[in-house]
């Protein structure tokens, strides 16, 4: 027999991974199911309701078929190498961000000691995968689109830092797993409804800009499809496109999931007699209303304009932000 | 102000302009040396304030090419069509792109389906056909070019294969 | 197998740009040429703009049009009166009826038809029937353009009960050929003056829902506020007519100050811009003037239900259109999309001499470069959307 002891560590990563990124795709294809039926009833129709049977649950799955059978196209004027590798480089920055998220006590890829900062460092990943896709693409749209969407998440990186801190500071850590322990024992005990206002403000402050962080709308300026064509991914087609797509929904599971870690307790349910209820189905609930969240914003607002987008970010989320870490700052040492 | 008033108002001013009561609409003809002194007064003139060209028509005759212009006057509320003709070996006249700037897109019109020309239009270019169109469609001898680039212009009616 | 065709995309700069490069001259200095369109989402149809932009602010548009050029004069020419008809629906195919109504009332001016007041009054009902759909249109594309897809959704269904009444009327949905010279095509069906009073009724909660859903949204305001102002002095300068006139605070409206097909019978507010959000005349501006303007609609529409006279509408169809009088006539209506005027020109045969469709949309076009200068990027697209244009009209 061979030994397995060594190797158990790998094999279990292993595992976790493929784990991950199967149910990022489950994720992604519910999703996709979800936001046109979120889309349909708030445009009062019905949406997919055909393949499958029952509301069009086989949809995704058909649409999923079409990407992968359709022709790929690359452009004659492409920088081939970048045009290719650009979606992937985006889609791993998605998933890299699943290695921290902590789906209950002992289901986390890595419980990292410095897990949030972990987190803001490989979202901005991203940044360079959208770039590069702009870049290469050799379309005047995409590059604006590309960026557009430097521009925007570089900017929006620091609200949503700043907003991160101030769970960080009450926790005194930065582990995701001791983050969410540290809310137990019921609602009132998270992070978002303790120091009042203020903590509710850094939630409120880190949903907008998270928004703008995976271009979603009113953020998506980046692919603004009115003005930008589709963006950075306007040349793509087909797998490479779904590439995009899955990374968008697996950002926008991220960043919900990072707000359910740090400011609503995580896996830990809303009452504590609520706890018989295991831990991952709460965290992903959570997940999935804010995820629901942000549908609901893109099917009902309008887009922003680049310099709007800029001033809400410098002029109002940044210095919200500064005022509110310098008070809870002080709250903490005051109290503690 | 009725279009005969306008013309004699006009009259006085020294500028050359008949009436043509045509049925149903009249009409104003300028000759080429006062039509666009004709439409600054007409513009300018408090009593005559046409504020806005409506509309600007190249026409071929069978002698003669002609534009017709409709002006408006919101102020007075009254309307009036003013005309100037010219020869058909040298289908030109004065532009009114600089005293209404839509004047531009309708001559370029013009100049493009008519094949007229317009004396100190700033950016005569053809503008509903291709640079490279051959001809002028609204003139009554026009006839099709075959192809334009890779596309056949002529209608060939469609082959059927089945016996 | 089959040969695949080696396809040569020229790239980067033209011989002689390449020649200015190869001095040291940047022949584009920190600008960039940017060809939006004819194939772009926000150009409504196949519109070209060619920009210059320094970074996303745009310094020079130059305006391409003719991509959906179908020879309307041309064929015009080539066909007897009433053939002309079906061609005048096609322009602007949001708005067949009031396409038609200019046409109609040219040729019925030149040979000197009165119609009887029941034509008359159809004809204003599908008429303002009709504005109100393509207002429809123009008002969800445009908050498409902002990024707001909802409201679209919502205005189509207002616009498809529309649509349903206008097909049982004539038999189609958007190119109707009802109105005729000297009349119309037929009568109205039995029960369907009841049908169009129960979709006022259902049409009136809509429109607060629109100003609650969109038109006081924050982010929209912030968007077409002070955006593409047009002044008074351009508007006049460029022959804009119709709403977008009316938005810069130019109170004209050829129904009520030069009535046409009896409007003067009917109660109704012609809706101006005030500059309620920023500045008189801006994206704003034209917008609400459109929502308001679908509410005078349905007034003159619950008035033309309850005035309905009696009467025949095919009395005074010619039974001939093979002779027309000489002569030539210029007839203007309020079309959705500003004043369509029909200059035509008779030489007594039964296929008309020249036929000039003045569109509202052509006029809308050429002012796009004078009031979008210096705006960014996106603030040309809520331009573009917002003095509503469709290619089809502006093309002919």
């Amino acid at each position: 027999m061979i030994a397995l002891e060594p190797y158990l560590d790998l094999i279990i990563s292993v595992v976790y991974v493929v784990g991950i990124v199967l149910f990022l795709s489950l994720f992604a294809l519910f999703a996709t199911w979800l936001e046109r039926k979120v889309a349909g009833h708030i445009q009062d129709r019905l949406g997919p309701m055909e393949t499958g049977g029952w509301h069009g649950w086989l949809q995704p799955i058909a649409d999923a078929i079409k990407l992968l059978i359709k022709e790929d196209i690359i452009p004659a004027a492409a920088d081939k190498k970048l045009f290719k590798l650009a979606p992937y480089l985006v889609f791993i920055g998605s998933l890299a961000g699943f290695a921290v998220l902590p789906f209950a006590a002992n289901l986390i890829g890595s419980d990292l000691n410095i897990g949030v900062y972990y987190v803001i460092a490989v979202t901005s990943l991203v940044v360079i995968g959208i770039l590069m896709a702009g870049w290469a693409s050799n379309n005047k749209w995409s590059m604006y689109g590309a960026m557009r969407s430097a521009a925007q998440m570089i900017s929006y990186e620091i609200p949503v830092a700043l907003s991160l801190l101030i769970p960080v500071m009450m926790a005194g850590t930065m582990s995701m797993v001791e983050i969410v322990d540290n809310q137990a024992g019921g609602f009132w005990n998270w992070y978002v409804f303790r120091t009042m206002p203020f903590s509710l403000i850094a939630f409120v402050i880190y949903f907008w800009a998270s928004l703008a962080e995976v271009n979603r709308a009113p953020f998506d300026l980046p692919e603004a499809e009115s003005e930008l064509v589709a963006g950075y991914f306007t040349e793509y087609s087909g797998i490479r496109w779904a590439m995009f797509f899955l990374a968008e929904y697996g950002d926008m599971f991220v960043v919900s999931a990072i707000a359910a870690t740090v400011f609503l307790g995580g896996w830990y349910a809303p009452f504590p007699f609520l706890d018989i209820i295991p831990g991952p189905i709460w965290f992903i609930g959570k997940t999935a209303f804010l995820v629901f969240v942000q549908m609901w914003l893109r099917w009902t607002l309008p887009r922003l304009r680049v310099d709007q987008l800029m001033y809400v970010c410098w002029k109002i989320f940044l210095p919200f932000s500064f005022a509110n870490l310098l008070l809870v700052g002080l709250w903490v040492v005051l109290k503690g | 102000m009725t279009p005969e008033e306008i013309c004699q108002k006009l009259q006085s001013a020294g500028i050359e302009v008949t009436y043509h009561d045509t049925k149903p609409d009249p009409f104003l003809l300028c000759t080429l040396q006062s039509y666009k002194q004709a439409a600054l007064t007409l513009r300018d003139d408090p009593d005559l304030a046409f504020q806005s060209l409506m509309s600007l028509t190249g026409l071929e005759w069978p002698d003669y090419f002609e534009v017709a212009s409709q002006l408006i006057s919101y102020q007075k509320e009254h309307r009036v069509t003013i005309k100037v003709r010219c020869g058909k070996d040298d289908p030109s006249v004065p532009t009114l792109s600089d005293v209404w700037t839509i004047a531009e897109w309708h001559e370029r019109e013009a100049y493009d389906l008519v094949g007229m020309t317009f004396a100190g239009h700033q950016d005569l270019r053809r503008i509903l056909l291709p640079e490279d169109w051959e001809g002028h469609p609204l003139r009554k001898d026009y006839s099709p070019q075959e192809r334009w680039h890779d596309i056949s212009l002529t209608s060939e009616p469609p082959k059927t294969t089945h016996e | 197998m089959s040969e695949t065709k080696e396809i040569h995309i020229p790239l980067g700069p033209s011989p002689e740009k390449w020649d200015l490069l190869s001095k040291g001259i940047d022949p584009f200095g920190d600008q960039m040429i940017l060809q939006m369109g004819p194939q772009h989402p926000a150009t409504h149809g196949v519109l070209r703009l060619e920009l210059k932009t320094d970074g996303e602010v745009v310094t020079k548009i130059t305006p391409y049009i003719g991509y959906l050029h179908r020879c309307f004069e041309k064929v015009a020419e080539s066909v007897t009166y009433p053939q002309v008809i079906p061609y005048t629906e096609r322009m602007d195919y949001l708005a067949g009826m009031n396409m038609a109504l200019s046409y109609v009332l040219a040729v019925e001016k030149l040979r000197e038809i009165e119609v009887n007041d029941r034509v008359e009054t159809l004809r204003v009902l599908v008429c303002e029937l009709n504005r109100i759909a393509s207002h429809c249109v123009a008002i969800g594309t445009f908050a498409l353009d902002i990024g707001a897809w909802t409201p679209l959704l919502y205005l189509f269904q207002v616009r498809e009960h529309i649509l349903d009444l206008l097909e049982e009327l004539s038999g189609a949905r958007m190119l109707f050929n009802y109105i005729r010279i000297g009349g119309l095509a037929h009568d109205i069906p039995t029960g369907w003056i009841d049908k169009v009073r129960e979709f006022c009724t259902y049409m009136d909660p809509k429109i607060p829902e629109l100003n609650g859903l969109l038109s006081y949204n924050k982010i929209y305001i912030e968007r077409l506020a002070h955006v593409g102002v047009m002044s008074q002095d351009v508007a006049l300068q460029y022959g804009i007519t119709g709403p977008n006139l009316r938005a810069t605070g130019f109170d004209y409206d050829m129904r009520r100050d030069a009535p046409y097909s009896g409007y003067e019978k009917y109660d109704f507010q012609p809706q101006i811009g005030a500059g309620e959000q920023g500045t008189p005349g801006d994206c704003w501006d034209r917008y609400i003037v459109r929502v308001r303007e679908m509410e005078e609609s349905l007034k003159i529409i619950r008035q033309a239900c309850d005035r309905m006279p009696e009467g025949d509408v095919k009395e005074t169809i010619p039974k001939s259109l093979r002779k027309m009088p000489e002569g030539e006539v210029y007839v203007t209506t309020e079309a959705p999309r500003g004043e369509l005027g029909i200059y035509l020109v008779s030489d007594g045969t039964d296929k008309p001499y020249r036929v000039k469709a003045r569109s509202g949309a052509y006029c809308s076009v050429a002012a796009v470069p004078a009031i979008s200068l210096g705006g960014l990027i996106a603030d040309l697209v809520a331009i573009v959307a917002s003095i509503d244009i469709v290619l089809g009209e502006v093309d002919r």
